[in-house]
């Protein structure tokens, strides 16, 4: 079965996604909901570079006689969506800093709390 | 000497001049900056279309580099006419944004507000001009980057968690976007629209690239917010500067229902990839629920934004549904909504920027008999009721009239029935203002109130002129999506 | 342009015209009343050119726009319209005259909008009367719904507000939810709206479906006000009484059933409903509804409500002599729309009178008052004669040719609903007639004479005119005689 260790990649891609996905839901730190999305994120990017990568292939610089090389654009396209990653990853911790300013928490519940108060 | 390089100006001059409003730090620069880029866009985009109606789809390689290796990028009647929508609203909201916008956000941030305007609008743009799946995700991220910190420029606290928020749901929306392009290429070697369109079928029946498609469209879907993944969208467009409601209504959510159009359409072939993976019923069943259930939820709004807001879910639903039904009626009722919906919804929430600005509230019971103080405005908003209706002689009626004719000509009686019944439910929640703004005994914040100032009225009018042109004629419009649909699903017209 | 279509043309704008300066003099009361009876004599004219452009053989045609490819708002006249278009026309100049003393004898505000918003209802009343296909009625229909609105709600008041929205939510949901999908479920079927001699069904549809549109249609058009979608008349009754003259007697409820009319001629086509059999139904509901209003009219205390659920039963003698598929009931139809239309706005310029006179407005509060007001109460007994059918007026002789186009098909059962409507009518009109001149005025009562000149004269002529149509009937008799020749 090369289910397991060919796919090996592929099986980490999902269970890092997941987890990302997990403790953005079920976190009510703001903070900690921005960590998982960015584990969310990344597992996104380990996804693009192991469709990329060929078994034995070099890096992809051309040179005589070395036909194998890795895929290069997906590893090109991940570094554009790892400065989308961060941007994203500033902007929120900047609004959540802004959050912690205005209603002197950070933890969801506690926020809800203080909107549904119409004061 | 221009016109060959206009498809890659339409982007980069916004996207360049945004860093020289930031460096130059005055407001009155930026705001006068982003008047000039946006209405020479407008001419652009009018340009393009021009050039498409004549000629045919452009093409474009970015920096020399020919597809597919390159970025292209590509417009044919569907982006031509997004383009025009897109720019329309971003020339005419940046007008009415000056005068809200100095009196609801502190003086030194200014200068930012028109920064991140101008991001958003290249964002938007280049998604409607590109022919590459990855470089619509980024364009996506530069729109919605600076839609998120647009909206936390609201004055309310509240709008910084709904920023948040949608942050959140933006970014996870984004993220299943690239998951589903990705596995694309994994299986075509592809990221040019034109070529995966080329290749897929040969591997439509792999489980990755269902996979793909079911990834794409809810990511997409979260950026539509269509029903159940609609939750950040009420908060967001309710607590955000007025004239940040008028853009984002009127351009993020429209702009998001043009890249799953592209994307079904474009590049899965549109009707061929129902058969193999029913997602047309999946979205026919979630665009029906949105058209009936946020509007049953607008109807119970004291708010006048965040009524809007429900009401925009709902247009959506129409959007939706058009693009599942498969036809080419359908297909042209989603296309001429884009273009009605954000003409309509601009407008609408113009008048209430300028009820804003004015009584200083947007609630029902503060804003009672305000049509007596500011007639213009109050009639403004009677159009753009009567559009969100869909009665005869509005925009509104278009597209209504294309989805009926969709959904009968296939026999789906019952979706004629629901577009019907939204129409109705339309009709009660757009009476309720209509009431406060007419019939009731004004309250006491509108004692002496004036008309608002002309440089909001101007792009008000503009709007409410649209909406009676296009609605009283609606052959130019509907013409152009009916063309636009048959190039997509393929029938030669 | 032909001459015709230029009248054609200026039906639809002279009203507008005359809107625009009612509020442009709107400081100006008696400049601005004087623009309105000049704007509807001019339309009266218009409309009566175009008459007689038509009994001569014309039908012009006219394009306004198109809004979508196949789907235009688009003008014609034929005779059925055109006898529409000049009962509301002429009927408009009469209560043009009527309106300034009742508005100004009953101290009404916002007179200048009022106005305007009546000339705006003129207007889409003859873009319904003269409309040359079903987008373009529908369009006019839901135009009429509108501008009426803020005469209905007039007095403001919350039980305006909430008569107001009855009138809407019935109105625009009848025709919304039902009229618009079978419209398009139409257009689909058959590619084209335009009415055509004969119908433009024929052929396109299986009659499980004609059943299905022409239910769809009879109510979806709820300005009918077949029961069970009557309900907004009654409601509209709180809107000042030239409004429930001319609007709810006369262009509101008549554009219902001339859309019924027209719909069922012209776009179904009587030889697709009679070998379809799918519009037998209709003859009971319609009869249903005729006797229905007519015993709740018996017990309405106020004499506008009675008023009001009298016309839910007049404007189904108008539906039955559509659904029995006759020529001579059809001619009837026709008729009985001109007829209904001058007797009944009598009736109501009577009430207005009684109320702006003697602040009166309950049936058993007229004791003796016909003689303290002959003039009106004498024109309110011809106008309930006519209600009743008896000669010599115009209800005679609509309610004749409905009783021949029943006994000429063998509906018995029509026979019998009009036999049973003329006894209640009787029974809820000429009580009203008997207590005004015959019994003794109460102990102190208020002393009073007539209304102001302007409406008093206004009421004498009508009831003149529904007396003359007795004697006259040639010109509406030779426009139903045209219709039903050329709906064949």
């Amino acid at each position: 079965m090369m289910l397991l260790p060919g796919l090996f990649n592929y099986w980490l891609v999902v269970v890092l996604m997941m987890i990302g996905f997990y403790v953005v839901i079920a976190q009510g730190n703001l903070v900690k909901k921005l960590f998982g999305l960015n584990i969310f994120q990344v597992a996104v990017f380990v996804f693009y570079i192991s469709m990329g990568k060929i078994e034995d292939g070099t890096a992809p610089i051309l040179v005589d006689g070395e036909p194998v090389y890795t895929n290069p654009l997906p590893s090109v396209l991940i570094l554009t969506a790892i400065v989308v990653g961060i941007a994203t990853l500033a902007l929120g911790l900047a609004l959540a800093v802004r959050i912690r300013n205005a209603f002197g928490t950070m933890e969801e519940d506690e926020i809800d709390a203080a909107e549904a108060d119409p004061s | 000497m221009i016109t060959p390089h206009l498809p890659i100006l339409e982007v980069v001059l916004p996207l360049v001049s945004a860093p020289i409003c930031l460096i130059l730090r005055s407001a009155v620069v930026a705001w006068w900056m982003a008047v000039a880029l946006t209405w020479a866009a407008f001419a652009g985009a009018l340009m393009l279309l021009g050039e498409v109606l004549n000629a045919g789809p452009i093409t474009y390689a970015l920096g020399g580099w020919a597809a597919p290796w390159g970025i292209e990028y590509r417009i044919d009647l569907l982006s031509a006419f997004v383009l025009v929508t897109v720019t329309a609203i971003g020339s005419l909201a940046i007008l009415f944004a000056r005068a809200p916008v100095a009196r609801e956000i502190p003086a030194d941030r200014v200068y930012l507000f028109y920064v991140m305007y101008l991001l958003s609008f290249t964002g938007l743009l280049g998604i409607a001009v590109t022919g590459d799946a990855f470089n619509l995700f980024v364009f996506l991220e530069i729109t919605s980057l600076s839609a998120y910190v647009l909206i936390s420029l609201g004055s309310d606290r509240r709008a910084l968690t709904a920023a948040f928020r949608y942050l959140i749901m933006g970014t996870i929306g984004a993220t299943f976007y690239i998951i589903g392009v990705g596995m694309m290429y994994m299986m075509t070697g592809t990221l040019n629209m034109a070529d995966l369109a080329a290749r897929l079928p040969g591997v439509l029946h792999l489980r990755t690239i269902d996979m793909a498609l079911a990834f794409i469209t809810v990511g997409l879907s979260l950026k539509l917010a269509v029903f159940p993944l609609h939750f950040w969208l009420p908060n967001a467009y309710t607590h955000a500067p007025s004239a940040v409601s008028v853009f984002l209504a009127a351009t993020s959510t429209k702009i998001a229902a043009y890249a799953l159009i592209r994307i079904i359409y474009t590049v899965f072939g549109g009707p061929a990839v129902f058969a193999p993976m029913p997602i047309d019923e999946m979205l026919l069943g979630f665009g029906m629920l949105s058209m009936i259930a946020a509007s049953l939820v607008a109807m119970f709004q004291d708010n006048m934004k965040r009524l809007l807001a429900y009401s925009s879910i709902s247009q959506i639903g129409y959007m939706v549904v058009g693009l599942s039904l498969g036809n080419v009626e359908g297909l042209a009722a989603s296309i001429v909504h884009i273009f009605n919906h954000a003409m309509m919804k601009a407008l609408l929430f113009m008048a209430v920027g300028c009820v804003f600005y004015r009584v200083g509230s947007v609630r029902l019971a503060d804003i009672a008999g305000f049509a007596r103080r500011m007639p213009i405005t109050g009639a403004a908003l009677l159009v753009g009721g009567f559009s969100l209706i869909g009665t005869p002689l509005s925009i509104g009626f278009v597209t209504k009239w294309f989805l009926l004719e969709g959904a009968l000509e296939k026999g789906w009686w019952p979706v004629a029935a629901i577009v019907i019944l939204s129409g109705l439910l339309a009709l009660v929640y757009v009476w309720r203002i209509v009431e406060a703004a007419y019939f009731r005994a004004p309250a006491p914040a509108v004692e002496g109130i004036r008309e608002a100032p002309a440089i909001m009225l101007a792009p008000l009018l503009i709007l409410a002129a649209i909406n009676i042109f296009f609605g009283i004629d609606g052959t130019l419009t509907g013409d152009l999506s009916i063309a636009a649909a048959q190039a997509l699903v393929g029938t030669s017209p | 342009m032909t001459g015709s279509e230029a009248l054609l043309a200026a039906a639809l704008v002279v009203p507008l015209v005359g809107a625009a300066l009612i509020v442009a003099a709107g400081r100006r009361p008696n400049l601005r009343d004087g623009i309105g009876i000049a704007t509807a004599a001019v339309l009266a004219v218009v409309v009566i050119a175009l008459v007689r452009d038509v009994l001569a053989g014309a039908r012009p045609r006219l394009v306004l726009v198109e809004m979508l490819p196949n789907l235009s708002l688009a003008f014609s006249a034929e005779p059925l319209g055109a006898t529409f278009a000049l009962v509301a026309s002429v009927l408009w100049l009469v209560t043009a005259i009527y309106a300034i003393g009742y508005m100004r004898g009953h101290h009404e505000h916002h007179q200048t909008r009022f106005y305007a918003f009546f000339a705006v209802s003129l207007s889409a009343t003859m873009g319904v009367a003269l409309s040359a296909n079903v987008i373009t009625l529908f369009t006019f229909y839901e135009a009429l719904t509108l501008c009426t609105y803020p005469l209905v709600t007039h007095h403001g008041t919350d039980e305006a507000k909430r008569a107001g929205r009855v009138y809407f939510g019935v109105l625009l949901g009848t025709s919304i939810g039902l009229q618009l999908p079978a419209i398009a479920a139409i257009y689909v079927l058959t590619g084209g709206l335009d009415f055509a001699p004969g119908g433009i069904l024929a052929g396109h549809v299986s009659p499980a479906a004609v059943a299905v549109l022409f239910v769809m249609f009879i109510f979806g058009i709820g300005k009918a006000a077949l029961m069970p979608v009557h309900r907004w008349l009654p409601a509209a009754m709180v809107a000042p009484t030239p409004v429930s003259a001319l609007l709810h007697a006369v262009a509101v409820v008549k554009a219902g059933v001339f859309a019924v009319v027209k719909v069922t001629v012209f776009v179904f086509g009587i030889d697709l409903l009679r070998s379809s059999g799918s519009s037998g139904w209709l003859i009971y509901v319609a009869g249903f509804t005729i006797l229905a209003a007519s015993t709740i009219a018996l017990f309405q205390d106020n004499l506008k409500r009675r008023l009001a659920y009298s016309t839910i039963s007049q404007l189904s003698y108008i539906v039955i002599g559509a659904a029995m598929l006759h020529p001579l009931a059809l001619q009837g139809a026709s008729l009985h729309i001109v007829a209904h239309a001058i007797a009944k706005i009598t009736l109501f310029f009577a009430a207005g009178a009684i109320l702006v006179a003697a602040d009166k407005t309950r049936v058993s509060e007229l004791d003796g008052i016909g003689r303290r007001m002959p003039w009106t109460m004498g024109a309110f007994a011809i106008g309930s004669l006519s209600m009743v059918g008896l000669p010599p007026t115009a209800g005679f002789v609509s309610k004749w040719f409905l009783l021949q186009g029943a006994v000429a098909s063998g509906q018995v059962v029509v026979i019998a609903v009009l036999v049973a409507a003329t006894l209640l009518n009787a029974a809820y009109f000429l009580p009203i007639v008997y207590a005004a001149f015959f019994r003794p005025l109460p102990d102190g009562a208020a002393q009073h004479g007539e209304a102001p000149l302007a409406s008093v004269g206004a009421l004498v002529l009508t009831s003149a005119l529904t007396v003359a149509m007795f004697f006259f009937p040639e010109l509406p008799l030779a426009l139903a005689r045209a219709f039903v020749a050329e709906g064949q």
